[in-house]
């Protein structure tokens, strides 16, 4: 294929990925819906008769009809397969069209960004089920990326202060960070939600079927250790160093690195607020959320509310 | 250090003593009670998010040190906030009186963590694992099972199955059989990685504050054909450290003889995007070593010695003659024209102070590639390269002020004691030139644009302790890994022999608690009852 036939196939991968990821998270919602006409049907009829030989009717039922519910969240995880794989197909032949690394302005940042945070969702949902997650994920997912359509740029090579090898190292680790930072910022809302609902003594259908909120807690934390480890490199070591190459100064306190900063500093934060008594659970969440929310503020907030020296921001 | 470790109680005391009515404390209490509280990891974790919240303001108003122009033009447009802005350091926030209280205060906190924490930690590092408790049903994770292997024989199996962990053996024989308790401990590189961690925080923190002490920071325009030597009167901008001396500057020159600029010329909308700035010249290190070539382009600095030298921006240089009317050449310069958008369209002043009777000055801008946007409308660039480039000027006549020795932006024109040039309908005076073209202003001078140059925008800088806060940084990454993810655990094996069957316990508890400890616990026993009785395996 010649380089603008890549460009062309990677614009309609990215395109159709997109329209699978929302039919992906349409299932999702359908499914909480019918979450909830379940929830109530049961308990409608356990209010008959709650003797052993009716319980066991109602699962010989179950076993014959799966419900639907639990059909919506499997065609949910598999259209999220098919788009990642789509996206990712659009992120390859994006890096052939413009031969480079498929990450030198916001639109190709926000699409490699949603393809690597969709990856490591799925990996998570192959290694420990998380698949309770998959509205917010998608959710975001698709939020990204409509930010990444409004940003639109035809493939083309870089300006001259992204040739840079460190920039490829940079961004890969932000990118990645920013995937987990996702999945923690999932699970410490969901974290949340539950709790409350825990406290208040009524847990929904929808929120029963999230596991135990200590389980999200364990989920937030070790995306958010493994993230944090990569922010640090990525924000903190890899930036600076660019940064030196491209301006004269490895620290220069541009809106995007105070913001990168202030991102670290929170998730520092979480960390701490995990082990300090009376911050644990419901505060560390929060935290991890005001996280989450100076994350996005980086990546894109800055971009568009701030002008600073970050090239690819216009 | 979650769990069980010795700060933790005293943090509780000291939660305590805070509970209570606020007893008259004595001065050195006083300090030491402070003390306490600004040492606590509670106050850290407030500090902390302080720092990121006054970080913030710093991010959406333009900082002095930052963009020196873009802080005047902000004042501009908000006369009355600014002034309240000044006073609370808001154009200067990475260097105000509050940001640098809670850096240091967080600096303090965290060496007031750090001592205390790697005595308990070397202390730590020379204890023995801890007895076995009484009970394991207690602990998070046990087992038992039996075995007619003697106690010795399961002891030292035990001891290979934990693998490397400070291991103790204790036996006693006693009347009914003999009993035997294995106690192993692993982990400590976890406590190990957080200090290290946190110390290199410290390192950062001091390196990049040291570092801008010492070092300095320097911004020139050279146009083609020109020479820079590195003295301070020679840069544009120049901030330095506190500790810096300006006249220890290296000596070293650099001639810019050729500046490369090349956009992008497709028809999508890339069109005009930059794609590659390249300067090319010679550089003398020192006043009299020898001429070497260079060539500097965008994230390839030239280094001579300790400075570097970055292109961080390029424009153009119109050269202007200006001759009097009694047609002796008064000016003639290649004047540096800063660009102000993505299309190069440029401002700039010429002062003209040689000429008399009265000084002249001129200001207006200049494009690469001027394209009419219909009649009577001000022509536009339309593309950064210079294709058809045009400059528009308007001028004046009178004192340029620059006698009066305050120091005056060459890019900027004071017309306050001048008055302007005007045409014979009483409208200013237009030179409109393309390069070669003149034009003769009412009074007979001569302004001539002979030829155009280009410029390259260097930013000379020497950041002589980067290397600390970025090994620090690198130091510090490898002490978080560990500080995250090594997990400590004490493992415990008691064998009690009745003199032909021999009970096994085993228990663990993680100083971090996790989840899969049972599912650790069952493979460890199927482990040890291997390494016991190799031959029952199937
Ligand atoms: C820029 C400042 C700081 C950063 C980025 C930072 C970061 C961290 C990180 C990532 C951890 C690991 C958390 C864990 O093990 O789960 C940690 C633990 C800890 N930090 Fe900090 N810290 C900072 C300042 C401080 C200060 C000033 C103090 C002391 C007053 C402090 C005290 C502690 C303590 C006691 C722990 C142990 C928590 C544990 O082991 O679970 N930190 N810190």
């Amino acid at each position: 294929m010649t380089l603008a036939e890549y460009a062309e196939f990677s614009n309609y991968a990215v395109a159709s990925g997109t329209l699978v990821l929302a039919l992906a998270f349409l299932a999702h919602l359908a499914e909480l819906l019918f979450v909830r006409q379940e929830a109530v049907v049961p308990a409608t009829a356990s209010v008959g008769g709650a003797s052993q030989g009716s319980v066991a009717v109602a699962d010989e039922d179950d076993d014959e009809v799966e419900p639907r519910s639990a059909v919506l969240s499997r065609v949910g995880i598999a259209l999220t397969i098919v788009a990642t794989g789509l996206l990712v197909a659009g992120v390859v032949t994006r890096a052939l069209a413009s031969t480079r690394v498929p990450w030198g302005n916001m639109y190709e940042f926000g699409l490699t960004g949603v393809s690597i945070a969709l990856v490591v969702y799925l990996v998570l949902v192959r290694i420990t089920a998380i698949q309770w997650i998959g509205p917010l994920v998608t959710g975001f997912g698709l939020a990204i990326l409509g930010l990444a359509w409004s940003a639109y740029v035809p493939a083309g090579p870089l300006v001259p202060a992204l040739h840079s090898y460190w920039l490829v190292i940079h961004v890969a680790a932000v990118m990645i960070a920013g995937a987990l930072f996702l999945v923690g910022a999932s699970a410490s809302l969901l974290y949340l939600l539950k709790e409350r609902a825990e406290n208040k003594g009524h847990v929904g259908p929808i929120l029963s079927r999230v596991p135990t909120i200590a389980t999200m807690d364990r989920l937030a934390y070790r995306t958010h250790a493994v993230g944090f480890v990569l922010w640090t490199f990525g924000a903190l070591i890899a930036g600076p160093i660019w940064a030196h190459y491209a301006w004269g100064r490895y620290w220069g306190w541009d809106p995007k690195e105070v913001w990168a900063f202030i991102t670290w500093v929170v998730y520092a934060g979480y960390l701490h607020a995990r082990a300090t008594a009376g911050w644990k659970g419901r505060g560390a969440a929060i935290i991890a959320l005001a996280g989450f929310a100076t994350f996005l503020f980086s990546y894109y907030g800055v971009n568009i509310f701030v002008p600073g020296l970050h090239s690819y921001a216009k | 250090m979650s769990d069980g470790s010795p700060s933790k109680s005293k943090r509780e005391l000291r939660a305590e003593r805070r509970r209570g009515p606020a007893p008259a404390l004595g001065r050195l209490e006083f300090l030491r009670w402070m003390w306490a509280q600004l040492t606590s990891m509670r106050t850290a974790l407030l500090l902390l998010l302080l720092l990121a919240v006054a970080s913030l303001p710093g991010s959406f108003v333009p900082q002095r040190g930052v963009d020196a122009r873009a802080v005047e033009a902000f004042r501009g447009r908000h006369p009355d906030l600014s002034p309240w802005l000044d006073r609370l350091g808001v154009f200067s926030v990475y260097s105000s009186p509050w940001f640098s209280a809670i850096y240091l205060l967080l600096m303090v906190s965290l060496v007031g963590c750090i001592i205390p924490r790697s005595r308990i930690y070397l202390r730590a590092l020379r204890a023995r694992p801890p007895k076995a408790p009484r009970r394991f049903e207690r602990l998070p994770a046990s087992g038992t099972f039996e075995t007619s292997a003697d106690v010795d024989t399961v002891l030292a199996a035990a001891r290979r199955v934990v693998r490397r962990s400070r291991v103790d053996v204790v036996t006693e024989d006693g009347e009914g059989g003999s009993r035997g308790e294995l106690r192993a401990e692993r982990g400590y590189l976890r406590e190990l990685g957080n200090l290290v961690f946190h110390i290199s925080v410290v390192v950062v923190l001091v390196g990049v504050a040291v570092g801008s002490l010492i070092g300095y920071r320097g911004a020139v325009i050279v146009t083609e054909g020109n020479r820079f030597s590195n003295v301070l009167t020679q840069y544009d901008e120049f901030t330095s450290g506190t500790w810096f001396d300006p006249d220890s500057l290296p000596p070293f020159s650099l001639e810019l003889d050729d500046l490369v600029a090349e956009f992008d010329i497709g028809d999508g909308p890339q069109r005009g995007a930059p794609r590659l700035f390249e300067a090319n010249g010679t550089f003398r290190d020192g006043l009299d070593g020898d001429e070497e070539d260079y060539s500097i382009r965008v994230n390839h600095p030239l280094s001579i010695g300790s400075t570097d030298i970055f292109l961080v921006g390029q424009g153009y240089s119109p050269v202007i003659r200006v001759t009097d009317p009694e047609g002796n050449v008064v000016f003639d310069e290649a004047v540096p024209f800063l660009p102000e958008d993505a299309t190069y369209t440029s401002g700039g002043v010429v002062k003209v102070p040689d000429i008399q009777p009265e000084q002249l000055g001129m200001q207006g801008f200049f494009l690469p590639t001027a394209a009419s946007t219909g009649e009577g409308e001000a022509s536009i660039s339309i593309f950064p390269a210079a294709a058809n480039p045009y400059i528009a000027l308007q001028a004046w006549t009178g004192d340029l002020g620059l006698d009066e020795g305050t120091p005056q932006s060459v890019y900027v024109l004071d017309t306050t004691d001048m008055t302007q040039v005007l045409n014979e309908n009483g409208d200013p005076f237009r030179i409109e030139l393309q390069p070669g073209q003149s034009s003769t202003l009412p009074d007979g001078t001569v302004v001539e644009f002979t030829r155009l140059q280009q410029f390259a925008r260097f930013q000379i800088s020497s950041s002589p302790l980067a290397g600390l806060p970025l090994g620090g940084v690198a130091v510090g990454l490898g002490g978080l890994v560990l500080s995250l993810f090594v997990r400590p655990r004490r493992t415990w094996v008691r064998a009690t022999s009745d003199g032909s069957r021999t009970v096994v316990e085993v228990a663990a508890l993680d100083r971090v608690p996790r989840d899969d400890l049972p599912d650790d616990l069952t493979a460890f026993i199927d482990r040890l009852r291997d390494e016991i009785e190799p031959q029952e395996t199937p």
